[in-house]
């Protein structure tokens, strides 16, 4: 399968990844290669097989909700770029802020 | 040979036992040797100041309290964690330090650890080549004798294939018997850590140190990896080793075949048995691998917001970018059943071949990479043909089977893994023959000239 330069923006989109003009070519031919060579899977006997999505499925673990390990408001903002007042500042969500 | 850099773990541990040495005197001998040869190698991203204990190399994407870590990525440079991955606690408890932060392929996506942003890692064997990915740094800096071992993580063979391609021991648990927490995800279905060490005994010790839930993986199993007397002594008598048909088909180097060969012949020399196998589906493994991962890292990466911790998603090196491309493709609308779910699908299909191949046989034995270390920039500018490289390491991560890489040989004055894959949870038998077919060989010995 070939991935045109459109779909290649549309991707890019919704994986939120700026992508630059120059770069849209080669991720179109190069995804496009990687495609082509997926597409074996379509040669494959799996039709009607049950999905594997993990090995472990059946060992899952769970536990009870218990409080430990918790990040002091100062740990949890020691990498941050950018804080004020001990939060977190992120991009505006409603408008461009 | 009988400088403390060249000593096993295991070694290590008895002479600082024995007071030969003191933990001060072995840390200045690796730093000094470090200080000495790293600038050819470049294994270390990040050296810490104040060293104690057992010095391990840990690849960076390993999570260090205080100690910079950037899965060899721009967007976490500078990144201090404020905690310690479950492994790095459980290596200090056994005495073991942090002697650097090795370097990767970015956030593990690689064949050749040319996709670090901190420059490629050479391989000490010859520094024109790679040194194999993504744990790069870790298989070279315990080749180059850096550190006593090496903490990899490997997803499709990130740490059998580099370990193979620099000479050294890797080890890639069943998926589930480590806990990943504090390991810089990349995809969570098939991501573990293992050791890269000197020899198979240190690489059993360092499993049993880190295996086993902390509550805080919930793939993790409760049972942790003992060290238990092993079921086989001096010979490998009532073993039945599977050499599968399709590991030794087009597209592997005739002279690593030949390695593999004679490590083959080693093994029935020591009273194992080889029977024919066969893994049918094992063509459609790669293309299943390069879909399910993908999708699985545009869903963990997605988490790099620049808003917590590091910087904004341009800072993303290309080879990321093109798997979060191909992932959130795989996992868009219209496209999902045809690439995501046909491969999770073939993904069962890869399973029951291993299911059907232990009926008849103990461990399944092969090479670990087709060829052995290639050119620095060889593939760098066609993806496809580097993903192709990792299709003898890919199945068994696809069905999280255990993995071993042994030093076999040498083609081409390279050196050569063999490849001894176990049963789910059963990494105590491929250990085992590991250990008695290095004990009956010298190719573990053999060191590179730095």
């Amino acid at each position: 399968m070939r991935l045109t330069s459109d779909q290649v923006k549309k991707v890019a989109k919704l994986a939120n990844l700026p992508i630059q003009d120059t770069e849209v070519e080669a991720f179109s031919s190069q995804l496009s290669e990687i495609l082509n060579y997926v597409d074996l899977l379509e040669k494959s006997p799996a039709q009607g097989v049950e999905s594997l999505f993990n090995v472990a499925m059946s060992n899952v673990g769970t536990q009870g909700e218990t409080v430990s390990n918790v990040f002091t408001q100062e740990e949890a903002l020691s990498a941050a770029p950018q804080q004020k007042d001990g939060f977190f500042i992120s991009k505006g969500v409603f408008k461009d802020e | 040979m009988n400088e403390p850099v060249f000593w096993s773990l295991k070694e290590t541990i008895k002479a600082l036992a024995d007071k030969k040495i003191s933990s001060d005197e072995l840390n200045l001998s690796y730093k000094d040797r470090i200080k000495k040869l790293d600038s050819k190698v470049n294994a270390f991203r990040y050296l810490p100041e104040n060293l104690d204990g057992i010095p391990a190399a840990i690849k960076d994407v390993i999570i260090t309290k205080g100690i910079e870590t950037t899965a060899g990525s721009k967007i976490l440079e500078g990144f201090i964690p404020p905690y310690n991955a479950t492994v790095i606690s459980r290596l200090k408890a056994e005495g073991v330090g942090v002697i650097g932060k090795t370097n990767c392929d970015e956030f593990a996506m690689g064949s050749s650890g040319e996709n670090s942003a901190y420059g490629s890692t050479k391989n000490p064997w010859d520094l024109t080549k790679v040194p194999g990915g993504s744990s790069s740094g870790s298989a070279a800096a315990v080749a180059a004798d850096f550190a006593t071992f090496a903490l990899g993580t490997d997803t499709g063979g990130s740490i059998r294939q580099p370990a193979s391609l620099c000479g050294v021991v890797g080890l890639k648990p069943s998926y589930g018997r480590v806990s990943r927490y504090g390991s810089i995800a990349m995809a969570s279905s098939l991501d573990q850590i293992g050791p890269i060490t000197k020899s198979v005994a240190d690489a059993r010790l360092v499993l049993e140190w880190i295996s086993g839930s902390d509550g805080l993986d919930s793939n993790c199993v409760s049972s942790k990896f003992k060290v238990e007397s092993s079921k086989f002594k001096d010979n490998l008598k009532g073993v039945k080793v599977g050499l599968p048909k399709e590991y030794f088909a087009e597209g592997l180097n005739p002279e690593v075949e030949k390695v593999i060969k004679e490590a083959i012949k080693k093994l029935t020399d020591l009273g194992a048995q080889a029977v024919e196998i066969s893994l049918p589906h094992t063509q459609y493994a790669i293309a299943a691998y390069y879909i399910l991962m993908a999708s699985e890292v545009s869903s963990n990466l997605a988490r790099y917001d620049g808003i917590r911790f590091g910087k904004t998603r341009d800072y993303f090196g290309p080879e990321v970018k093109r798997r979060i491309m191909l992932g959130t493709f795989a996992l868009s609308s219209g496209y999902y059943d045809d690439y995501f779910v046909k491969a999770a699908q073939v993904r069962s299909l890869i399973k029951q071949d291993f299911d059907n191949a232990f009926e008849k046989c103990d461990v399944i034995v092969g090479p670990v990479s087709p060829t052995v270390a290639w050119n620095l920039g060889e593939k760098i500018d066609d993806p496809l043909k580097m993903y192709l490289s990792d299709a003898y390491t890919i199945p068994a991560s696809l069905a999280g089977l255990p993995g071993l890489s042994v030093p076999c040989g040498f083609s081409e004055g390279l050196p050569v893994g063999l490849q001894i894959l176990g049963k789910y949870m059963d990494e105590e038998t491929i250990l085992n023959i590991g250990e008695i077919y290095e004990q009956n060989t010298d190719w573990h010995k053999e060191k590179p000239k730095l």
